[in-house]
């Protein structure tokens, strides 16, 4: 795995009011790759991503994704970075095909260059079936891969995405998770996402940071995060008792 | 560039293809063509036996026959087409979870507002061009009379300010559409703005005229200066509406008899023909000087609301939620 870093932040904050989201948030994650982002809701994961990607600005601190920061150069970050929202909704009254066209052609892809492109990402997301469908007829696992399909549109170096496996039956996050394991191993994609379900993050990634209420609490492999809460190896817990275990620190 | 032309040509492809513009604009069509038919024979039978005065051709826009002229309509129900195609812009984006995607593309931010009031704009100009085209198309089959080239500029300024007027409700609603995050409330809004700003602020300009200027009768017949401004605090508010400044603004470029933006007798054709009779028609840029002020201001709050709903929309926080 080659060990260059592309997303760096130093003490990034952001307070919404009185109301830190994010507390002096300091994280690396290197090219390859997979970060599972962990936390309950409103701890601050949205937040990161969307200052991340210049979204949002930064209340103090700074951040570089591929050595720009993003408040400054939001559209080269945006270039590079491939970002799949929570939800992620689509033109209902268009067609897979016609969805990515759109997207394809906002980040100054050719059509006659995309279009390949389309039919080749719709078939990695097994979506190739029926090309003329309504997106509104949809299903939500289907909603979802297009999402995924969507975000490689655009050859990125890094995608985030935000619970990517939110809400689909176990058939489905397991396609999506096989979908994200495999670009992070053949395309050595940097992978930048945020769950609750802490099985699948333990499945897919190379490393975790869990969040809570704007800080973080924890940062590392998880067999170092299982070593330094229980002292010993990893095999004896799973991610979800060392988070309890951070989660429950950090109610009391 | 790429951005806005893509949003806009995926907008536009939107508008064609939805049923509610699809209706509007028929019947928008209809309407006028109906109205161009009836003054157009009306114009027809009154200038039977009488020699054809000089700018008869654009009676066909200003002449009322039996209900209103097209400058009316257009006054009247223009900033509903306006209203229709902005009021659910943003928050239709927002709703449908599209908003955070377009605003994470490698596209300026403004890019996406740009494209839609392009789109926008683009439309109201195609529907204004196509009505004024084709009402002047039968309205050569019925007058036979062939416009010079003074009444096609007079026309094309015409077109110019209807495009501005109707672009000025596309800001409105546009603004609207990122204010409110619900649809519905922001249609509602824009209508009930239109309705105030349209009908109600003359009502209200009479009303807060007596409060600054109140005018007492005896005191009037002695000193006239009273009324005088009475009047103008009246006409200094009523100039807040759009449609006041559109309709007074078009009547005096589409009628070159026209001396003063202000209508003090209610003039049927016939009246008009003798008059023209006596008097000389002003020139195109004698008309122009008269209503500048009212086509400055109309240009100028359209591009003051857009502007608004520019830097509202730069500042707002894009959350998915």
């Amino acid at each position: 795995m080659n060990e260059q870093t592309v997303i760096e932040t130093q003490e990034l904050t952001k307070a919404y009011g009185e109301q830190v989201a994010v507390n002096h948030l300091n994280l690396k994650i290197s090219q390859g790759e997979v970060f599972g982002f962990l936390g309950p809701n409103g701890a601050g994961k949205t937040t990161t991503l969307l200052m991340l990607l210049g979204l949002s600005e930064p209340t103090s601190g700074k951040a570089w994704v591929c050595g720009f920061d993003p408040t400054r150069d939001p559209l080269k970050v945006k270039r590079i970075v491939g970002y799949l929202p929570e939800n992620v909704g689509f033109y209902d009254d268009m067609n897979a095909v016609q969805n990515l066209l759109f997207i394809s052609r906002l980040n100054g892809i050719r059509d006659d260059y995309a279009r390949p492109k389309i039919d080749e990402l719709l078939k990695l997301v097994d979506l190739q079936a029926d090309p003329r469908k309504k997106v509104g007829a949809y299903s939500r696992g289907m909603r979802q891969r297009l999402g995924i399909a969507e975000v490689l549109l655009k050859d990125p170096q890094i995608v985030f995405l935000d619970e990517p496996t939110l809400g689909l039956d176990p058939d489905g996050s397991h396609q999506i998770l096989e979908v994200i394991r495999s670009l992070s191993s053949e395309k050595n994609l940097t992978v930048f996402f945020s769950s609750h379900l802490l099985d699948q993050v333990q499945k897919i990634s190379h490393r975790v940071g869990i969040m809570l209420k704007g800080n973080l609490v924890a940062s590392g492999r998880i067999e170092d995060l299982a070593k330094e809460k229980f002292g010993v190896e990893q095999e004896k817990y799973t991610l979800e008792e060392i988070y309890m275990k951070y989660f429950k620190e950090g109610q009391s | 560039m790429t951005g806005i032309l893509t949003v806009c040509r995926k907008e536009l492809a939107d508008h064609f293809s939805s049923t509610r513009f699809v209706l509007l604009f028929t019947l928008i069509l209809v309407i006028s063509l109906v109205t161009a038919y009836i003054v157009g024979t009306g114009l027809r039978e009154e200038l039977k036996d009488v020699a054809k005065p000089t700018f008869v051709f654009l009676m066909l826009f200003t002449s009322s026959g039996k209900l209103f002229s097209l400058i009316q309509f257009i006054a009247f129900f223009g900033p509903l087409v306006g209203i229709v195609l902005g009021f659910d812009a943003i928050n239709q984006e927002r709703s449908s979870r599209t908003l955070s995607k377009l605003v994470s593309q490698p596209i300026y931010r403004d890019a996406i507002i740009n494209g839609k009031f392009l789109a926008g704009a683009i439309m109201i100009s195609i529907m204004i061009v196509s009505i004024v085209l084709l009402i002047s198309g039968l309205g050569l089959r019925l007058i036979g009379v062939v416009p010079g080239p003074e009444e096609i500029w007079r026309l094309v300024i015409y077109m110019v300010l209807s495009i501005f007027y109707i672009c000025f409700w596309l800001g409105i609603s546009m603004l609207f559409s990122i204010v409110f995050r619900s649809v519905a409330t922001s249609a509602l809004a824009a209508i009930a703005f239109w309705i105030f700003l349209s009908f109600f602020i003359n009502l209200g300009a009479s009303m807060v005229a007596d409060a600054i200027s109140p005018v007492d009768p005896k005191a009037a017949e002695r000193n006239p200066e009273l009324l005088i401004s009475y009047e103008q605090t009246r006409k200094a508010i009523s100039y807040v509406s759009p449609m006041t400044l559109y309709s007074e603004g078009t009547t005096t470029i589409l009628d070159p008899l026209r001396k003063t933006t202000q209508s003090i007798l209610m003039m049927g054709p016939m009246e008009r023909l003798s008059i023209s009779r006596f008097q000389n028609p002003l020139p195109l840029d004698q008309s122009i000087s008269i209503v500048l002020p009212h086509i400055i201001t109309l240009i100028a709050i359209t591009m003051i609301f857009f502007a608004l709903s520019y830097s509202v929309f730069m500042r707002q926080e894009v959350r998915s939620t």
